[in-house]
């Protein structure tokens, strides 16, 4: 097999360290990226829902928004309620089109750190981040700067264990609330420090951190991690089934630009400030949407016999009559069987509903359930 | 005497006489990965040799099992339906996936012996 590394694709700065641990490497992206290591995405899988597993999220966006009015600015593009985000939170939100259909989804982080009133720090998917930052920069002009990090790395570090074993080398990550961001050092077992971003924040389902580091340390802090007795390293593959579990959307497959956040049941992510207010792109269609409902909806579908059913396939009533179409789909290791998500019409969309799946041409029995199959197990701040 | 011969597409086929047995091979189960679902043919179904004969999913993806030549099933392996993963654990033994009355066994002619196999797989670079 051609070896993904020669096919003009881009690395991330943990390249030689997936592949001394045998990762099959996959082109993702642009990327060579981790499938798998030789865990295997099932055990993968398992063991972040278990203990905690460290992802190489590099290949995606990260970037500073600098501006006068950056909070003002970025709300004329997404949804969401950025000048009441706090000072060390995060908000996960959309990038739309004039006719409200998503651009990509991303998150948004306002700093803690003193002097950095006037920034906000955006990570955004591997696939769309040129695309993204030239929209965002195209449209905001010079009320905004756009700096790239290209020279950090990303990492995610998930699981029930996460935070305990991250305590270890930044004592304060622990009693971090969920969707916040801090700036702290990371304690090598050398005993040099490393400046890092923390998020915690994932796309698993579970507690745990996002890592921002410069791309030079990324591989002492990773094998640091590693050298945990809790941590395994674990590839795209269980990412795929933990956030499909988690009911997260997957940017391409069941969300993108001629689906809208509400179409998406993602309505949460619409202030009652910004719905009341408007003036974001799609703001018109998309507040109509809100009070009148959709044609279509995203739900959760289980399949009730065993057999999987993947992206693409037919979703009918009981009847035989086509009501939508699976977006993810697979094969749920925590659930141990089947579990999807897709569009369907909204009159079928309710948890409970009897539906058929059109696989290899037969019509299997399926149902319609809510989100997500695994409950979350964020981090809750004791009250 | 049996006989093992293999296909381009992984399977293998154990013939003892004019019956046969079916699987996929052990570097078919590891290119697969974590094996989640298995459809086996019921027995009587006809099958010509390059056609779909059985199911396999794992995490990744779903694929099919070709009939590695032509007759008609004999028996399913009623045991991979509810244990998919013995197709991982013992690929060219309990994970068989059917048995088979060959109707041309002069097609196994056309199919690989395991050293033919092997540096077929060896010229894959996996």
């Amino acid at each position: 097999m051609a070896d993904p590394a020669a096919a003009d694709l881009k690395t991330t700065p943990l390249h030689a360290l997936h592949v001394s641990l045998g990762a099959k490497m996959v082109p993702f992206a642009g990327y060579s990226m981790p499938v798998q290591y030789p865990l295997g995405v099932l055990k993968e899988h398992l063991h972040t829902r278990a203990q905690a597993g460290l992802f190489d999220v590099s290949h995606m966006g990260q970037a500073d928004l600098t501006g006068d009015d950056v909070a003002a600015a970025l709300e004329e593009l997404i949804p969401g309620d950025l000048k009441a985000l706090a000072a060390g939170r995060i908000r996960y939100s959309t990038l739309l089109t004039e006719a409200g259909g998503i651009i990509d989804d991303l998150m948004v982080t306002r700093p803690a750190e003193p002097g950095s009133e006037k920034r906000l720090f955006l990570v955004v998917n591997a696939a769309c981040k040129e695309g993204d930052f030239d929209h965002i920069v195209r449209r905001l002009g010079s009320r905004v700067q756009l700096k790239r990090h290209e020279d950090r790395a990303l990492l995610a570090l998930q699981g029930p264990a996460a935070a305990g074993v991250l305590t270890r080398f930044v004592p304060a990550c622990a009693a971090m609330p969920f969707m916040s961001s801090r700036v702290d050092s990371f304690a090598l077992p050398g005993g040099a420090k490393i400046e890092v971003r923390l998020f915690r924040s994932g796309y698993t389902g579970e507690d745990g951190y996002e890592i921002s580091i410069p791309a030079d340390k990324a591989e002492a802090v990773a094998k640091a991690l590693l050298a945990q007795a809790e941590v395994q390293p674990i590839g795209l593959g269980a990412r795929d089934s933990l956030r499909l579990e988690a009911g997260l959307c997957l940017y391409g497959s069941d969300i993108d630009i001629n689906t809208t956040p509400i179409e998406a049941n993602l309505s949460w992510i619409i202030s009652k400030r910004r719905k009341l207010e408007g003036g974001f792109p799609g703001a018109g269609k998309i507040i109509e949407q809100i009070n009148t409902g959709t044609e279509r909806l995203r739900v959760g579908i289980k399949p009730l016999g065993r057999a999987p059913a993947r992206a693409h396939t037919e979703i009918l009533d009981e009847l035989g009559d086509n009501i939508g179409e699976i977006t993810s789909g697979g094969f749920g290791p925590s659930v141990n069987g089947p579990v999807a998500m897709g569009y369907v019409k909204t009159a079928f969309a309710s948890p409970g509903t009897q539906v058929q799946l059109v696989v290899r041409g037969q019509a299997m029995p399926a149902e319609v359930v809510a989100l997500p199959f695994a409950p979350h197990r964020y981090f809750k701040t004791k009250p | 005497m049996s006989q093992l011969r293999f296909t381009k597409d992984h399977e293998w086929i154990r013939v003892d006489g004019v019956t046969a047995t079916v699987g996929i091979t052990t570097y078919a189960q590891g290119q697969l990965g974590d094996i989640v679902f298995v459809e086996v043919p019921a027995k009587g179904k006809a099958l010509k040799a390059g056609g779909e004969a059985a199911v396999v999913e794992s995490v990744k993806a779903a694929s099919e099992v070709y009939a590695p030549a032509s007759g008609e099933v004999t028996e399913g392996n009623a045991a991979l339906p509810n244990a998919p993963e013995t197709v991982n654990k013992d690929p060219q033994g309990a994970g068989w996936f059917f048995k088979m009355a060959l109707s041309n066994p002069a097609e196994l002619n056309g199919l690989m012996d395991q050293a033919a196999y092997d540096s077929y797989v060896a010229s894959l670079g996996a």
